[in-house]
Protein backbone atom coordinates (compact mmCIF):
# COMPACT_ATOMS: atom_id res chain seq x y z
CA UNK A 1 0.00 0.00 0.00
CA UNK A 2 1.27 3.45 -1.05
CA UNK A 3 0.90 5.11 2.65
CA UNK A 4 3.01 7.98 3.41
CA UNK A 5 6.07 7.25 5.88
CA UNK A 6 4.93 9.14 8.83
CA UNK A 7 1.23 8.13 8.20
CA UNK A 8 0.96 5.29 11.06
CA UNK A 9 2.72 7.58 13.49
CA UNK A 10 0.18 10.21 12.89
CA UNK A 11 -2.66 7.92 13.46
CA UNK A 12 -1.35 6.67 16.78
CA UNK A 13 -0.51 9.97 17.79
CA UNK A 14 -3.65 11.18 19.71
CA UNK A 15 -3.61 7.70 21.38
CA UNK A 16 -0.13 8.12 22.93
CA UNK A 17 -0.85 11.98 23.32
CA UNK A 18 -3.33 10.97 26.20
CA UNK A 19 -1.09 8.29 27.47
CA UNK A 20 1.56 10.26 27.69
CA UNK A 21 -0.45 12.65 29.66
CA UNK A 22 -2.49 10.97 31.69
CA UNK A 23 -0.75 7.43 31.98
CA UNK A 24 2.69 8.05 31.59
CA UNK A 25 3.15 11.40 34.12
CA UNK A 26 1.05 9.79 36.92
CA UNK A 27 2.92 6.84 36.96
CA UNK A 28 5.99 9.19 37.40
CA UNK A 29 4.23 10.89 40.09
CA UNK A 30 3.42 8.30 42.47
CA UNK A 31 7.21 6.80 41.40
CA UNK A 32 8.42 10.38 42.87
CA UNK A 33 5.92 10.76 45.73
CA UNK A 34 7.20 7.57 47.13
CA UNK A 35 10.44 8.87 47.56
CA UNK A 36 9.55 11.91 49.64
CA UNK A 37 8.92 12.17 53.39
CA UNK A 38 5.55 13.14 54.93
CA UNK A 39 4.40 14.42 57.84
CA UNK A 40 1.61 14.12 59.50
CA UNK A 41 0.85 18.33 60.00
CA UNK A 42 2.75 18.82 56.68
CA UNK A 43 2.08 16.80 54.15
CA UNK A 44 4.49 15.81 51.55
CA UNK A 45 8.16 16.92 51.36
CA UNK A 46 10.10 17.84 48.90
CA UNK A 47 13.12 16.24 48.89
CA UNK A 48 14.00 12.57 48.38
CA UNK A 49 14.34 9.80 50.57
CA UNK A 50 14.29 6.18 51.00
CA UNK A 51 12.46 6.07 54.25
CA UNK A 52 9.01 4.76 52.74
CA UNK A 53 10.49 1.74 51.45
CA UNK A 54 12.58 1.01 54.22
CA UNK A 55 9.83 1.51 56.59
CA UNK A 56 7.53 -0.48 54.00
CA UNK A 57 10.66 -3.65 53.96
CA UNK A 58 11.43 -3.42 57.04
CA UNK A 59 8.29 -3.87 59.20
CA UNK A 60 7.06 -7.34 60.32
CA UNK A 61 3.26 -5.81 59.41
CA UNK A 62 3.95 -5.06 55.70
CA UNK A 63 5.40 -8.50 55.40
CA UNK A 64 2.71 -10.10 56.91
CA UNK A 65 0.62 -8.44 54.33
CA UNK A 66 2.83 -9.31 51.23
CA UNK A 67 3.35 -12.88 52.51
CA UNK A 68 -0.49 -13.26 53.04
CA UNK A 69 -1.31 -11.73 49.39
CA UNK A 70 1.23 -14.25 47.57
CA UNK A 71 -0.21 -16.92 49.80
CA UNK A 72 -4.01 -16.20 48.50
CA UNK A 73 -2.20 -15.23 44.92
CA UNK A 74 -0.56 -19.00 44.59
CA UNK A 75 -4.20 -20.90 46.39
CA UNK A 76 -6.03 -19.18 43.73
CA UNK A 77 -3.68 -19.87 40.93
CA UNK A 78 -3.43 -23.70 41.57
CA UNK A 79 -7.43 -24.21 42.23
CA UNK A 80 -7.97 -21.70 38.86
CA UNK A 81 -5.34 -23.74 37.08
CA UNK A 82 -6.62 -27.27 37.77
CA UNK A 83 -10.56 -26.65 37.76
CA UNK A 84 -9.86 -24.39 34.73
CA UNK A 85 -8.34 -26.54 32.96
CA UNK A 86 -10.19 -29.70 33.38
CA UNK A 87 -13.54 -27.29 32.53
CA UNK A 88 -11.83 -26.32 29.34
CA UNK A 89 -11.23 -30.03 28.49
CA UNK A 90 -15.10 -31.24 29.32
CA UNK A 91 -15.72 -27.93 27.50
CA UNK A 92 -13.54 -28.47 24.22
CA UNK A 93 -14.95 -32.76 24.42
CA UNK A 94 -18.87 -31.68 23.94
CA UNK A 95 -21.02 -31.12 20.83
CA UNK A 96 -22.35 -27.60 19.67
CA UNK A 97 -25.53 -26.54 20.94
CA UNK A 98 -24.19 -27.68 25.24
CA UNK A 99 -20.66 -26.34 23.98
CA UNK A 100 -22.16 -22.27 23.08
CA UNK A 101 -24.10 -22.35 25.62
CA UNK A 102 -22.04 -23.55 28.82
CA UNK A 103 -19.00 -21.51 26.95
CA UNK A 104 -21.39 -18.61 27.51
CA UNK A 105 -21.87 -19.49 31.27
CA UNK A 106 -18.85 -20.46 32.17
CA UNK A 107 -17.09 -16.85 30.06
CA UNK A 108 -20.02 -14.57 30.59
CA UNK A 109 -19.50 -13.45 34.41
CA UNK A 110 -16.79 -11.96 33.60
CA UNK A 111 -18.91 -8.74 32.59
CA UNK A 112 -20.76 -9.04 35.23
CA UNK A 113 -19.22 -6.19 38.43
CA UNK A 114 -16.82 -7.95 40.30
CA UNK A 115 -18.93 -6.76 43.03
CA UNK A 116 -22.19 -8.15 42.31
CA UNK A 117 -20.40 -11.76 41.99
CA UNK A 118 -18.70 -10.70 45.45
CA UNK A 119 -21.74 -9.64 46.96
CA UNK A 120 -23.02 -13.51 46.08
CA UNK A 121 -20.31 -15.11 47.43
CA UNK A 122 -20.85 -13.23 50.95
CA UNK A 123 -24.60 -13.67 50.71
CA UNK A 124 -23.45 -17.51 50.27
CA UNK A 125 -21.22 -17.18 52.98
CA UNK A 126 -22.29 -14.81 55.56
CA UNK A 127 -26.06 -13.74 55.92
CA UNK A 128 -27.83 -16.54 54.72
CA UNK A 129 -25.02 -19.06 55.06
CA UNK A 130 -26.38 -21.29 52.37
CA UNK A 131 -23.26 -23.28 51.87
CA UNK A 132 -22.36 -23.91 55.97
CA UNK A 133 -26.48 -25.48 56.17
CA UNK A 134 -25.75 -27.53 52.59
CA UNK A 135 -22.99 -28.88 54.42
CA UNK A 136 -23.87 -29.80 57.03
CA UNK A 137 -27.28 -31.38 55.55
CA UNK A 138 -24.63 -33.45 53.45
CA UNK A 139 -23.01 -34.31 56.55
CA UNK A 140 -20.29 -33.14 55.07
CA UNK A 141 -19.03 -30.54 58.30
CA UNK A 142 -20.06 -31.31 62.04
CA UNK A 143 -19.59 -27.54 62.96
CA UNK A 144 -20.30 -24.40 60.51
CA UNK A 145 -17.23 -22.86 58.58
CA UNK A 146 -16.19 -19.66 59.07
CA UNK A 147 -15.98 -18.54 55.48
CA UNK A 148 -16.52 -14.59 55.87
CA UNK A 149 -13.24 -12.71 57.14
CA UNK A 150 -11.43 -15.87 56.45
CA UNK A 151 -8.82 -16.50 54.28
CA UNK A 152 -10.70 -19.79 52.63
CA UNK A 153 -13.67 -17.39 51.74
CA UNK A 154 -11.53 -15.27 50.12
CA UNK A 155 -9.65 -17.94 47.93
CA UNK A 156 -13.15 -19.12 47.03
CA UNK A 157 -14.53 -16.17 45.75
CA UNK A 158 -11.12 -14.98 44.07
CA UNK A 159 -11.36 -18.74 42.40
CA UNK A 160 -14.60 -17.70 41.14
CA UNK A 161 -14.00 -14.48 39.75
CA UNK A 162 -10.71 -15.61 38.09
CA UNK A 163 -11.33 -19.07 37.06
CA UNK A 164 -12.77 -17.77 33.43
CA UNK A 165 -9.35 -16.69 32.79
CA UNK A 166 -7.70 -20.04 32.77
CA UNK A 167 -10.97 -21.57 30.64
CA UNK A 168 -10.07 -18.57 27.88
CA UNK A 169 -6.28 -19.53 27.46
CA UNK A 170 -6.42 -23.41 27.78
CA UNK A 171 -9.69 -23.42 25.49
CA UNK A 172 -7.37 -21.20 22.83
CA UNK A 173 -4.92 -23.77 23.15
CA UNK A 174 -6.84 -26.96 22.79
CA UNK A 175 -8.26 -24.50 19.64
CA UNK A 176 -4.82 -25.68 17.78
CA UNK A 177 -4.79 -28.99 18.95
CA UNK A 178 -4.82 -31.40 15.91
CA UNK A 179 -7.68 -34.01 17.04
CA UNK A 180 -6.12 -36.64 14.94
CA UNK A 181 -3.20 -36.91 17.78
CA UNK A 182 -5.48 -37.68 20.51
CA UNK A 183 -7.34 -40.60 18.44
CA UNK A 184 -3.85 -41.40 17.81
CA UNK A 185 -3.48 -42.40 21.18
CA UNK A 186 -6.86 -44.48 21.95
CA UNK A 187 -5.93 -46.46 18.63
CA UNK A 188 -2.70 -47.50 20.65
CA UNK A 189 -4.52 -48.45 23.40
CA UNK A 190 -4.37 -45.38 25.46
CA UNK A 191 -6.93 -45.18 28.25
CA UNK A 192 -9.05 -41.55 28.40
CA UNK A 193 -7.35 -41.10 31.76
CA UNK A 194 -3.96 -41.37 29.73
CA UNK A 195 -4.89 -39.54 27.01
CA UNK A 196 -5.80 -36.26 29.32
CA UNK A 197 -3.15 -37.09 31.05
CA UNK A 198 0.22 -37.38 28.07
CA UNK A 199 -1.48 -36.44 25.59
CA UNK A 200 -4.15 -32.83 26.19
CA UNK A 201 -2.73 -31.60 29.13
CA UNK A 202 0.81 -31.61 27.67
CA UNK A 203 -0.04 -30.09 24.60
CA UNK A 204 -2.57 -27.42 26.41
CA UNK A 205 0.73 -26.41 28.81
CA UNK A 206 1.33 -23.29 27.05
CA UNK A 207 -2.35 -22.14 27.95
CA UNK A 208 -2.16 -23.39 31.45
CA UNK A 209 0.94 -21.80 32.24
CA UNK A 210 -0.33 -18.23 29.90
CA UNK A 211 -3.95 -18.40 32.03
CA UNK A 212 -2.07 -19.57 35.41
CA UNK A 213 0.19 -16.26 35.17
CA UNK A 214 -3.04 -14.06 34.17
CA UNK A 215 -4.86 -15.38 37.30
CA UNK A 216 -1.73 -14.91 39.66
CA UNK A 217 -1.21 -11.36 39.00
CA UNK A 218 -5.17 -10.23 38.92
CA UNK A 219 -4.90 -12.27 42.03
CA UNK A 220 -2.23 -10.79 43.90
CA UNK A 221 -3.34 -7.40 43.11
CA UNK A 222 -7.34 -8.01 43.98
CA UNK A 223 -8.94 -5.15 45.54
CA UNK A 224 -12.76 -5.53 45.90
CA UNK A 225 -12.76 -9.72 46.80
CA UNK A 226 -10.29 -9.16 49.40
CA UNK A 227 -12.20 -6.05 50.53
CA UNK A 228 -15.51 -7.17 51.17
CA UNK A 229 -14.72 -11.02 52.03
CA UNK A 230 -11.74 -10.34 53.95
CA UNK A 231 -12.70 -7.39 55.21
CA UNK A 232 -10.58 -4.98 57.93
CA UNK A 233 -8.61 -7.20 59.72
CA UNK A 234 -7.47 -9.64 56.57
CA UNK A 235 -5.07 -7.42 54.89
CA UNK A 236 -3.83 -7.90 51.61
CA UNK A 237 -1.48 -5.46 49.25
CA UNK A 238 -4.24 -3.50 47.58
CA UNK A 239 -6.85 -2.61 50.31
CA UNK A 240 -3.54 -2.04 52.77
CA UNK A 241 -2.73 0.94 49.51
CA UNK A 242 -6.59 1.93 50.09
CA UNK A 243 -5.84 2.37 54.11
CA UNK A 244 -3.01 4.29 53.78
CA UNK A 245 -3.67 6.70 50.57
CA UNK A 246 -7.74 6.97 52.03
CA UNK A 247 -7.63 6.68 55.95
CA UNK A 248 -4.13 7.45 57.03
CA UNK A 249 -3.68 9.71 54.07
CA UNK A 250 0.25 8.45 54.01
CA UNK A 251 0.24 9.05 50.57
CA UNK A 252 4.14 7.96 50.13
CA UNK A 253 3.89 5.69 52.60
CA UNK A 254 0.91 4.29 49.99
CA UNK A 255 2.97 4.99 46.95
CA UNK A 256 5.42 2.73 47.70
CA UNK A 257 3.40 -0.15 48.52
CA UNK A 258 2.30 0.52 45.09
CA UNK A 259 5.23 0.90 42.90
CA UNK A 260 6.42 -2.43 44.49
CA UNK A 261 3.33 -4.30 43.77
CA UNK A 262 3.67 -2.55 39.89
CA UNK A 263 7.20 -4.01 39.98
CA UNK A 264 6.42 -7.55 40.82
CA UNK A 265 3.65 -7.54 38.65
CA UNK A 266 5.86 -6.22 35.66
CA UNK A 267 8.71 -8.52 36.08
CA UNK A 268 6.32 -11.77 36.81
CA UNK A 269 4.72 -11.03 33.44
CA UNK A 270 7.41 -10.02 31.19
CA UNK A 271 9.57 -12.86 32.53
CA UNK A 272 6.72 -15.70 32.67
CA UNK A 273 6.40 -14.68 29.25
CA UNK A 274 9.45 -15.17 28.26
CA UNK A 275 9.87 -18.43 29.80
CA UNK A 276 6.39 -19.97 28.48
CA UNK A 277 7.37 -18.49 24.83
CA UNK A 278 11.11 -19.93 25.33
CA UNK A 279 10.36 -23.50 27.00
CA UNK A 280 7.48 -23.73 24.02
CA UNK A 281 8.55 -22.03 21.19
CA UNK A 282 8.40 -25.64 19.64
CA UNK A 283 4.38 -25.63 19.62
CA UNK A 284 4.16 -22.03 19.26
CA UNK A 285 6.23 -22.72 15.83
CA UNK A 286 3.74 -25.75 15.35
CA UNK A 287 0.57 -23.61 15.42
CA UNK A 288 1.81 -20.91 13.30
CA UNK A 289 2.11 -22.99 10.04
CA UNK B 1 -13.09 -36.03 19.12
CA UNK B 2 -13.50 -38.44 22.46
CA UNK B 3 -16.58 -37.31 24.36
CA UNK B 4 -16.81 -36.97 28.07
CA UNK B 5 -16.89 -39.82 30.20
CA UNK B 6 -19.45 -39.61 33.32
CA UNK B 7 -17.11 -38.05 35.55
CA UNK B 8 -16.48 -35.55 33.46
CA UNK B 9 -19.80 -34.84 33.59
CA UNK B 10 -20.20 -35.05 36.86
CA UNK B 11 -17.37 -32.04 37.63
CA UNK B 12 -18.87 -30.14 34.71
CA UNK B 13 -22.28 -29.97 36.58
CA UNK B 14 -20.35 -28.86 40.08
CA UNK B 15 -18.01 -26.27 37.89
CA UNK B 16 -21.27 -24.76 36.18
CA UNK B 17 -23.17 -24.71 39.71
CA UNK B 18 -20.10 -23.29 41.00
CA UNK B 19 -20.10 -20.58 38.54
CA UNK B 20 -24.06 -19.38 38.81
CA UNK B 21 -24.28 -19.85 42.41
CA UNK B 22 -23.39 -17.10 43.60
CA UNK B 23 -25.29 -14.56 41.15
CA UNK B 24 -28.61 -16.84 40.95
CA UNK B 25 -28.41 -16.14 45.02
CA UNK B 26 -28.55 -12.44 44.35
CA UNK B 27 -31.23 -12.67 42.29
CA UNK B 28 -33.52 -14.71 44.60
CA UNK B 29 -32.47 -12.17 47.56
CA UNK B 30 -33.63 -9.96 45.64
CA UNK B 31 -36.97 -10.91 45.70
CA UNK B 32 -37.68 -11.33 49.56
CA UNK B 33 -39.96 -9.48 50.85
CA UNK B 34 -39.14 -9.43 54.65
CA UNK B 35 -36.81 -6.14 55.77
CA UNK B 36 -33.26 -8.04 55.69
CA UNK B 37 -31.03 -10.46 53.98
CA UNK B 38 -33.23 -13.70 54.01
CA UNK B 39 -34.36 -16.03 50.97
CA UNK B 40 -37.72 -15.81 50.05
CA UNK B 41 -40.01 -18.97 50.91
CA UNK B 42 -43.23 -18.79 50.51
CA UNK B 43 -44.22 -15.38 48.53
CA UNK B 44 -41.85 -13.15 46.15
CA UNK B 45 -41.96 -9.27 46.63
CA UNK B 46 -40.59 -6.46 44.04
CA UNK B 47 -40.10 -4.17 47.44
CA UNK B 48 -36.63 -3.73 47.24
CA UNK B 49 -36.73 -2.79 43.83
CA UNK B 50 -39.01 -0.05 44.46
CA UNK B 51 -37.06 0.83 47.24
CA UNK B 52 -33.91 1.69 44.70
CA UNK B 53 -36.38 4.21 43.15
CA UNK B 54 -36.61 6.03 46.43
CA UNK B 55 -32.92 5.96 47.05
CA UNK B 56 -31.41 8.96 45.03
CA UNK B 57 -27.87 8.13 45.96
CA UNK B 58 -28.44 4.89 43.86
CA UNK B 59 -30.11 6.91 41.28
CA UNK B 60 -27.55 9.61 40.66
CA UNK B 61 -25.07 6.64 41.07
CA UNK B 62 -26.36 4.73 38.00
CA UNK B 63 -26.76 7.65 35.42
CA UNK B 64 -23.42 9.17 36.12
CA UNK B 65 -21.97 5.25 35.46
CA UNK B 66 -24.21 5.07 32.42
CA UNK B 67 -23.05 8.73 31.33
CA UNK B 68 -18.86 7.66 32.49
CA UNK B 69 -19.54 4.63 30.68
CA UNK B 70 -20.93 6.54 27.09
CA UNK B 71 -18.27 9.07 27.09
CA UNK B 72 -15.01 6.79 28.24
CA UNK B 73 -15.86 4.22 25.83
CA UNK B 74 -16.87 6.88 22.84
CA UNK B 75 -13.55 8.68 23.49
CA UNK B 76 -11.37 5.81 23.72
CA UNK B 77 -12.76 3.72 20.82
CA UNK B 78 -12.36 6.81 18.44
CA UNK B 79 -8.69 6.99 19.89
CA UNK B 80 -8.22 3.59 19.09
CA UNK B 81 -9.47 3.23 15.50
CA UNK B 82 -6.85 5.23 13.97
CA UNK B 83 -4.59 3.47 16.30
CA UNK B 84 -5.64 0.03 15.80
CA UNK B 85 -5.27 1.54 11.52
CA UNK B 86 -1.74 2.18 11.65
CA UNK B 87 -0.64 -1.22 13.81
CA UNK B 88 -2.71 -3.56 11.67
CA UNK B 89 -1.84 -2.47 7.56
CA UNK B 90 1.71 -1.20 8.15
CA UNK B 91 5.18 -1.85 9.06
CA UNK B 92 7.40 0.56 10.35
CA UNK B 93 10.12 1.14 13.14
CA UNK B 94 8.73 0.73 16.83
CA UNK B 95 5.31 -1.08 15.78
CA UNK B 96 5.51 -3.56 18.01
CA UNK B 97 6.76 -1.28 20.94
CA UNK B 98 3.77 1.16 20.02
CA UNK B 99 0.85 -2.02 20.52
CA UNK B 100 2.44 -3.10 23.54
CA UNK B 101 2.66 0.07 25.03
CA UNK B 102 -1.31 1.10 24.01
CA UNK B 103 -2.33 -2.20 25.32
CA UNK B 104 0.06 -1.40 28.78
CA UNK B 105 -2.50 -0.34 30.98
CA UNK B 106 -3.99 -4.47 31.10
CA UNK B 107 -0.99 -5.04 33.29
CA UNK B 108 -1.28 -2.50 35.43
CA UNK B 109 -2.94 -3.41 38.36
CA UNK B 110 -5.95 -1.13 38.68
CA UNK B 111 -4.70 -0.55 42.57
CA UNK B 112 -1.55 1.28 41.41
CA UNK B 113 -3.59 3.67 38.94
CA UNK B 114 -6.09 4.85 41.37
CA UNK B 115 -2.84 5.68 43.32
CA UNK B 116 -1.28 7.15 39.90
CA UNK B 117 -4.54 9.00 39.32
CA UNK B 118 -5.47 10.13 42.55
CA UNK B 119 -1.81 12.25 43.25
CA UNK B 120 -2.05 13.38 39.49
CA UNK B 121 -5.56 14.52 39.55
CA UNK B 122 -5.31 16.18 42.62
CA UNK B 123 -2.15 17.73 42.00
CA UNK B 124 -4.00 19.53 38.68
CA UNK B 125 -7.16 20.07 40.32
CA UNK B 126 -9.48 17.98 38.51
CA UNK B 127 -9.76 14.94 41.35
CA UNK B 128 -13.07 13.79 42.00
CA UNK B 129 -14.56 15.68 38.90
CA UNK B 130 -16.49 13.92 35.83
CA UNK B 131 -13.68 14.60 33.36
CA UNK B 132 -10.89 13.10 35.56
CA UNK B 133 -12.97 10.05 35.91
CA UNK B 134 -13.57 10.12 32.16
CA UNK B 135 -9.83 10.19 32.09
CA UNK B 136 -8.83 7.16 34.12
CA UNK B 137 -11.34 5.33 32.25
CA UNK B 138 -9.82 6.33 28.79
CA UNK B 139 -6.97 5.01 29.89
CA UNK B 140 -8.43 1.73 31.58
CA UNK B 141 -10.43 0.96 28.81
CA UNK B 142 -8.61 1.84 25.61
CA UNK B 143 -6.82 -1.52 25.41
CA UNK B 144 -9.98 -3.30 24.90
CA UNK B 145 -11.24 -1.86 22.05
CA UNK B 146 -7.75 -1.27 20.64
CA UNK B 147 -7.97 -4.97 20.70
CA UNK B 148 -11.10 -5.76 18.77
CA UNK B 149 -10.92 -2.88 16.34
CA UNK B 150 -7.45 -4.43 15.51
CA UNK B 151 -8.51 -7.93 15.03
CA UNK B 152 -10.83 -6.49 12.73
CA UNK B 153 -8.62 -4.48 11.21
CA UNK B 154 -5.69 -7.30 10.41
CA UNK B 155 -8.68 -9.67 8.92
CA UNK B 156 -9.12 -7.19 6.12
CA UNK B 157 -8.17 -7.81 3.17
CA UNK B 158 -5.89 -4.61 2.01
CA UNK B 159 -6.77 -5.73 -1.62
CA UNK B 160 -10.65 -4.47 -1.38
CA UNK B 161 -8.85 -0.83 -0.59
CA UNK B 162 -6.65 -1.09 -3.64
CA UNK B 163 -9.33 -1.83 -6.14
CA UNK B 164 -11.34 1.08 -5.12
CA UNK B 165 -8.13 3.51 -4.84
CA UNK B 166 -7.18 1.85 -8.37
CA UNK B 167 -11.00 2.65 -9.48
CA UNK B 168 -9.78 6.48 -8.89
CA UNK B 169 -11.67 6.89 -5.21
CA UNK B 170 -10.22 9.32 -2.91
CA UNK B 171 -8.37 8.56 -0.03
CA UNK B 172 -11.73 9.54 2.22
CA UNK B 173 -13.95 8.11 -0.02
CA UNK B 174 -12.09 4.71 0.58
CA UNK B 175 -12.16 4.91 4.84
CA UNK B 176 -15.66 5.84 4.48
CA UNK B 177 -17.11 3.54 2.01
CA UNK B 178 -14.78 0.33 2.14
CA UNK B 179 -12.78 0.55 5.58
CA UNK B 180 -15.41 1.84 8.04
CA UNK B 181 -17.64 -0.50 7.28
CA UNK B 182 -15.54 -3.45 7.18
CA UNK B 183 -13.99 -2.66 10.34
CA UNK B 184 -17.82 -1.89 11.66
CA UNK B 185 -18.07 -4.85 13.54
CA UNK B 186 -14.91 -4.27 15.22
CA UNK B 187 -15.97 -0.98 16.31
CA UNK B 188 -19.35 -1.95 18.01
CA UNK B 189 -18.24 -4.81 19.74
CA UNK B 190 -14.97 -2.69 20.89
CA UNK B 191 -17.36 -0.12 21.97
CA UNK B 192 -19.45 -2.48 23.85
CA UNK B 193 -16.39 -4.04 25.71
CA UNK B 194 -15.21 -0.74 26.42
CA UNK B 195 -18.19 0.51 28.06
CA UNK B 196 -19.26 -2.72 30.36
CA UNK B 197 -15.57 -2.36 31.68
CA UNK B 198 -15.94 0.99 32.03
CA UNK B 199 -19.37 0.71 33.69
CA UNK B 200 -18.38 -2.13 36.08
CA UNK B 201 -15.02 -0.43 36.89
CA UNK B 202 -14.41 -0.69 40.73
CA UNK B 203 -11.06 -0.25 41.90
CA UNK B 204 -9.54 2.14 40.12
CA UNK B 205 -12.85 4.61 40.58
CA UNK B 206 -13.33 4.54 43.93
CA UNK B 207 -9.67 6.46 44.27
CA UNK B 208 -10.85 9.51 42.20
CA UNK B 209 -14.62 9.63 42.92
CA UNK B 210 -15.61 11.64 45.63
CA UNK B 211 -19.40 11.99 47.46
CA UNK B 212 -21.11 13.62 44.69
CA UNK B 213 -19.29 11.63 41.72
CA UNK B 214 -19.53 8.15 42.76
CA UNK B 215 -19.68 5.57 39.83
CA UNK B 216 -22.63 2.55 40.50
CA UNK B 217 -19.99 0.31 41.93
CA UNK B 218 -18.36 2.18 44.04
CA UNK B 219 -21.48 3.22 45.45
CA UNK B 220 -22.67 -0.26 45.82
CA UNK B 221 -18.86 -1.22 47.65
CA UNK B 222 -19.49 1.75 49.91
CA UNK B 223 -22.81 0.08 50.87
CA UNK B 224 -21.91 -3.12 51.36
CA UNK B 225 -18.78 -2.58 53.72
CA UNK B 226 -21.31 -0.62 55.40
CA UNK B 227 -24.25 -3.56 55.71
CA UNK B 228 -25.40 -5.65 52.95
CA UNK B 229 -29.38 -5.10 52.23
CA UNK B 230 -31.18 -6.98 50.31
CA UNK B 231 -31.79 -3.14 48.62
CA UNK B 232 -27.92 -3.93 47.05
CA UNK B 233 -29.24 -7.31 46.05
CA UNK B 234 -32.02 -5.88 43.95
CA UNK B 235 -29.31 -3.54 42.26
CA UNK B 236 -27.03 -6.35 41.33
CA UNK B 237 -29.86 -8.61 40.26
CA UNK B 238 -30.81 -5.55 37.71
CA UNK B 239 -27.44 -5.16 37.03
CA UNK B 240 -27.40 -8.71 36.22
CA UNK B 241 -30.00 -8.66 34.01
CA UNK B 242 -28.31 -5.90 32.08
CA UNK B 243 -25.22 -7.77 31.71
CA UNK B 244 -27.28 -10.96 30.05
CA UNK B 245 -28.75 -8.39 27.53
CA UNK B 246 -25.06 -6.81 26.51
CA UNK B 247 -23.59 -10.53 26.37
CA UNK B 248 -26.17 -11.67 23.99
CA UNK B 249 -25.70 -8.54 22.15
CA UNK B 250 -22.24 -9.38 21.95
CA UNK B 251 -22.35 -13.21 21.28
CA UNK B 252 -24.98 -12.40 18.15
CA UNK B 253 -22.09 -10.07 16.71
CA UNK B 254 -18.79 -11.68 17.77
CA UNK B 255 -19.39 -14.35 19.28
CA UNK B 256 -18.27 -14.23 23.16
CA UNK B 257 -15.71 -16.78 22.23
CA UNK B 258 -14.15 -14.44 19.99
CA UNK B 259 -14.80 -11.76 22.04
CA UNK B 260 -12.24 -13.47 24.85
CA UNK B 261 -10.80 -16.13 22.99
CA UNK B 262 -9.66 -14.12 20.00
CA UNK B 263 -10.11 -16.38 17.74
CA UNK B 264 -12.98 -16.88 15.40
CA UNK B 265 -15.70 -19.97 15.50
CA UNK B 266 -15.13 -22.77 13.03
Amino acid sequence: MSQHRAGPYWLSAPALAVYAAFLVVPLASIGLISFQHFEFYGGIQPGLTLENYRAVLGDSYYWEIFGRTFAIAALVTVFCAVLGTLEAIVLYRMRDPWRSLFLLVVLGPLLISVVVRTLGWALLFGSTGLINKALQTLGLIAEPIQFMYSTTGVVIALVHVLVPFVVISVWASLQKMDPAVERAAISLGASQLTVVRRVVVPLAMPGILAGSVIVFALAASAFATPAIIGGRRLKVIATAAYDEFLNTLNWPLGASLAVLLLLANVILLYTSNRLIERRYKAVFAESAA
Amino acid sequence: MSKNSSVALIFHAFFIAFILAPLLIVCVVAFTPLGYISLPTDQLSLRWFAAILDNPRFISAFWLSLGLGTVSSLVATLLAIPAALAIARNRFPGRDALSAFLLSPLMIPHIVLGVAFLRFFSSIGINGTFTGLALGHVIVILPFALRLVLAAATGMDPAIERAAVSLGALRFTVFRRITLPLIFPGIVSGWLLAFITSFDELTMSVFIANPSTTTLPVRMFLQIQDTIDPMVAAVSALLIAGTLIVMVVLDRMVGLERLFVGKSRH
